[in-house]
């Protein structure tokens, strides 16, 4: 495939955990590189690249998404939330409480995708029994095997056991 | 990889127009799987058309004849939760919710879940020949690992599936898929939409390449009452279709007036046969009755050697969700077997 000469830089503004910020990118460049490498949140881990993993998982404009299967310059003008934008400082979102006190991560790689995508999951309203979180999960892989714990951890915050 | 262009479409006809100006420019929607191709290097766009900007595609409205509007650009997620689809078209929703993950489903569009590729290993292998890649390249997969492949409508030259759940129902309602392109509007019935690959395996579909999907519109009879979606795969969650069965039905005294059923899994498009349907008029929904058309359904089937075993796990899913369309209320998260 002949390259052909690069075409310019875009101007792309998102609002990034509360903050908007302009970034000057290639159209080829996912939001995933543009929160690591333009904008120095590496909170969002690059598991696969490919959508199969969930560890990329941030939440754009209210939903869970992948940010290695979008472009930067497709989420211009976006409200974006990363693991780095959900709890406060000195005090952690009741997930994250969560996740240490069910013991829900062991290497912690896929766990800012898991506890993004878990956030969302719940303000959208969905996933009411363990059965259906389990299912509406599955886009995030733990290779750890932390699963059972995951789905402990999310379901007390759900039963209101962490607020 | 290749570099790219990109344009965000502010209407239909500048996207329609950006389209044309270059064979290699491709439109650009949720994304999912045109992303994830192009980092494959089995896609090389020239400039991409984004449409996230076209406000008018993403909108879900009732039609005069009672059916349902469903905008090209309204995601895969919105589409399964909203209230009218829940409502009256639960075997869309159920669909719909059986494939991908939450995320993917939030990203993806109905327009583009029509659009995606088949997951055969060859096809995404570079290094292997592949007819519908490379036309005149050869297919490893009639004679190497073809436990995803095809056993109806498939040809010397390809043995691909398609892998859209939301295409197979789609096929059991009927849908009509809406395109515009220079030349203006067409409708094309969702049977006519996908086809069997030929000589020509390159093609998965029937629209130009310089139309645009506007809208998928259902007609006003959903199967509300009697609907199941079962789809059989190697696991329970974020796994293609090895085989997946949708069916409506519509009854009356306890016997069958109306029937479709759409087979995924099996073939270059979701597979039906109204023949097979007919078959079940005024005949009780019995598991003799689905065997009946599913011998009409499946019939010409080919095993390639690891995927023999589909041949008569179609035939028992199709019985088993004939079953399970009695009572909606079995049904589980991710269209899982139950009864």
């Amino acid at each position: 495939m002949p390259n052909r000469p690069d075409p310019p830089t875009r101007a792309v503004t998102l609002t990034v955990n509360g903050t908007a910020r302009t970034v000057h990118v290639a159209p080829w460049v996912s939001l995933l590189d543009t929160l690591r490498d333009h904008l120095d949140l590496t909170g969002s881990k690059k598991g696969c690249d490919h959508g199969q993993c969930g560890a990329c998982t941030v939440i754009c404009n209210g939903q869970r998404i992948l940010s290695c299967l979008t472009l930067a310059v497709m989420q211009d003008g976006a409200e974006i939330t990363t693991i780095e934008g959900i709890g406060a400082e000195g005090k952690l979102h009741p997930l994250q409480e969560a996740f240490i006190a069910y013991d829900a991560f062991q290497c912690g790689y896929c766990t800012p995708g898991q506890i993004c995508s878990s956030i969302a999951m719940i303000e959208a309203g969905h996933g009411n029994t363990r059965e259906e979180v389990k299912d509406l999960m599955s886009g995030n892989l733990c290779r750890c095997g932390a699963n059972t714990n995951i789905i402990d951890a999310i379901m007390a915050v759900k039963d209101g056991a962490h607020e | 990889m290749n570099n790219f262009d990109y344009l965000r479409a502010g209407t239909i006809k500048e996207a329609v127009r950006g389209i044309a100006t270059q064979p290699a420019n491709q439109f650009i929607a949720g994304g999912t799987n045109l992303i994830d191709l192009w980092k494959y290097d089995l896609t090389h766009p020239a400039r991409l058309i984004d449409l996230n900007g076209l406000d008018e595609l993403k909108t879900i409205t009732e039609l005069p004849d009672g059916g349902l509007r469903l905008g090209a650009l309204v995601s895969n997620n919105a589409t399964a939760y909203h209230p009218i689809v829940e409502e009256r078209y639960p075997l869309l929703s159920r669909t719909i919710l059986a494939g991908a993950t939450a995320q993917i489903r939030n990203s993806a569009t109905n327009g583009g879940n029509l659009l995606q590729r088949t997951r055969c290993y060859y096809f995404y292998d570079v290094a292997s020949p592949c007819n519908k890649r490379v036309p005149g390249s050869g297919c490893p997969a009639i004679e190497g690992q073809n436990r995803l492949h095809a056993i109806l409508g498939e040809s010397a030259q390809c043995i691909a599936t398609h892998p859209s759940d939301m295409a197979v129902a789609l096929a059991a309602l009927e849908a009509v898929v809406q395109v515009t392109g220079p030349e203006g509007q067409r409708s094309i019935p969702i049977a006519d939409f996908h086809r069997l690959p030929g000589n020509t395996p390159e093609r998965d579909n029937t629209l130009a390449a310089d139309e645009l999907i506007t809208s998928i519109d259902l007609p006003a009879t959903g199967y509300a009452a009697h609907h199941s979606y079962l789809k059989l795969r190697d696991r329970n969650s974020y796994a293609f279709a090895l085989v997946s069965v949708a069916t409506g039905l519509e009854l009356e005294d306890g016997k069958i007036t109306r029937a479709r059923i759409a087979v995924g899994g099996v073939a270059h498009k979701p597979w039906r046969k109204p023949a097979a349907e007919d078959a079940l008029i005024d005949k009780e929904p019995s598991p003799e009755a689905f065997g009946a058309a599913a011998d009409i359904l499946l019939a010409g089937a080919t095993g390639y050697g690891h995927n023999d075993f589909k041949i008569e796990l179609a035939r028992r899913a199709i019985i088993r969700n004939g079953a399970m369309a009695l009572d909606p209320s079995c049904q589980r998260p991710g269209a899982q077997p139950s009864l």
